[in-house]
């Protein structure tokens, strides 16, 4: 037995439900700290990133279930609606903390970086676009839309994705290392996505 | 006169690390003994790490009142790119730079220029001010720095009347100082900065060489670093080993790197939104996750001493 297919087996016997809140302890651990000044100087602004990044991870590992499948033989599909949905409770958390902690309610002010700053505009439309993404996250949309119609949708998590590393990119100072190494990565599962599916099969053939 | 920054340091020139602790040793103990007898306020510390000289202050009373941020955030959280781009890395690594014995090259439109010694810098009365300490990414700090003004550097040194500018430069140690070697450099080195002649002039700049009455730890900017409260942060250059009178405006580094977002006058100002995001309040340090943001005040509060001299200026086009 192959090493995938050990892995197939574990990933079919073990369900998917009790990640849902394991994988937000991360998120939730790291708000306790900022709470009681265990975070630094500027713990709101390290919970910011910190849920930021999460949500960024989370969307990577999404994109790269399928790539999984494809070229690696796991099968891992049960878990992308786990993956999705935790990414999207992350982004949503990230925003909740920049309207109440960071902006503070100052709709004056947030109104205008909804227009003037372009890293918010990067992350807003980003967001918008993950929201269909996660109020479709279940079987009935899946029954309603039918499965070709699902699938058209869930593109949208390809600019989406895009958006959020050119949010990440737009708001930091200068690009150093942390910024340019998730670019690189998202880049590389972009392109990979992109890689024509005779080939990956043609690759799987060989392998078998 | 135009100002060009020190040439780069190249690997060659610097001294072998065996010949160079050898000198540091001779001229340790030589500094020391002239420390003790030319510096009667400078009381020397134990050689632990951890223990720091404390300063003979006089707390100033003009610059007092506001209540002082946190010693573990001033020192722990900071912009010093030069140790690494994260705020914690100063603090984990300027412990590397070595500070002792150090000196200021003071070149330019001067009458005496030199290489200036620290003793022969640091006036022997020193004062507290509690400034407040704006960063350009809209947090900010209240800082007790120790130090004296810059004008009496400048008079000792007697600018010639030619001179418009007073540029500054950063120490360049790639071996002592981890954020100036490997593949990603954020920033050319040497980091530069500079003043209009009255800013430079003006009785609320100093350098300063303590915080909270003793030595200024290494990644708040050792052993002798500058505080201009009424402009963003990083003009306020660490580490200086240059200072340069010149007629001609000085390269900036953050407005070499990016000028429509970092000018040179760099004033704290409300009104005037970094491109990015606006400037109008700031996250206070040490208030915890639940602090509300406060507003930004013009020139950081300084408007009183400082608005006289940019009257007539277009502060949104001079930013």
């Amino acid at each position: 037995m192959t090493i995938s297919d050990r892995i197939n087996r574990i990933a079919r016997s073990v369900p998917a439900w009790p990640f849902y809140p394991l994988l937000l302890v991360p998120g939730l651990w790291t708000f306790w700290l900022a709470l009681n000044g265990r975070l630094g100087a500027d713990p709101m602004r390290e919970l910011e990133h910190d849920l930021g990044i999460w949500a960024l991870r989370f969307m990577i590992a999404v994109l790269c279930v399928t790539l999984a499948r494809r070229f690696l033989n796991l099968n891992l599909i049960k878990f992308r609606r786990l993956l999705g949905l935790t990414g999207f409770f992350y982004a949503l958390a990230h925003l909740t903390v920049w309207l109440l902690l960071d902006r503070q309610l100052m709709w004056g002010e947030i109104i205008a970086d909804l227009y003037k700053r372009p890293y918010i505009i990067f992350g807003m439309l980003a967001f918008l676009l993950i929201l269909p993404l996660a109020f479709t996250s279940n079987n009935w949309s899946v029954r309603k839309l039918g499965a070709a119609g699902w699938n058209r949708l869930h593109r949208l998590a390809y600019p989406a994705a895009v958006l959020m590393i050119l949010h990440y990119l737009w708001l930091v100072k200068s690009w150093t290392l942390e910024p340019l190494t998730y670019t690189a990565i998202m880049a590389a599962v972009l392109l990979a996505k992109l890689a024509p599916r005779k080939a990956a099969r043609s690759r799987q053939t060989k392998t078998a | 006169m135009v100002y060009t920054p020190s040439q780069k340091i190249l690997p060659s020139e610097i001294t072998p690390k065996d010949v160079w602790l050898n000198r540091r040793n001779l001229l340790a103990g030589a500094a020391g003994g002239i420390a003790a007898i030319a510096m009667p306020g400078l009381v020397l510390a134990e050689t632990e790490k951890t223990e720091r000289a404390k300063l003979d202050v006089t707390k100033s009373e003009k610059y007092s009142g506001l209540e002082p941020t946190e010693y573990e955030y001033i020192t722990g959280y900071n912009n010093f790119y030069e140790f690494g781009t994260g705020k914690e890395d100063p603090a984990a690594n300027a412990h590397m730079l070595t500070t002792k014995p150090w000196s200021i090259k003071v070149d330019g439109l001067v009458n005496k220029p030199g290489d200036y010694a620290l003793e022969d810098i640091i006036p022997a009365s020193l004062e507290e001010r509690v400034y407040r300490f704006r960063c350009v990414e809209a947090w900010s700090m209240v800082i007790p720095w120790d130090g004296f003004q810059l004008s009496e550097l400048l008079n000792k040194v007697e600018p010639q009347g030619s001179a418009k500018y007073v540029a500054f430069e950063t120490v360049v140690r790639p071996e002592e100082m981890p954020g100036q070697r490997g593949l990603f450099q954020p920033l050319p080195w040497p980091y530069v900065e500079g003043l209009r002649i009255d800013e430079a002039m003006h009785p609320l700049t100093i350098l300063a060489n303590g915080i909270y009455g003793e030595e200024i730890p290494n990644q708040n900017g050792a052993p002798l670093r500058l505080v201009v409260p009424w402009k963003y942060g990083f003009k306020s250059i660490k580490s200086i080993v240059r200072m340069t009178l010149t007629e001609e405006e000085p390269p900036t580094s953050w407005n070499n790197a990016n000028a429509r977002e970092y000018g040179f006058y760099s004033n704290v100002n409300p009104q005037v939104d970094h491109p990015r995001w606006s400037q109008a309040s700031e996250r206070v340090i040490g208030g915890g996750l639940l602090a509300t943001r406060q507003p930004t005040l013009m020139f950081n509060g300084y408007e009183a001493e400082v608005a006289s001299l940019y009257e007539g200026m277009d502060l949104t086009k001079f930013y």
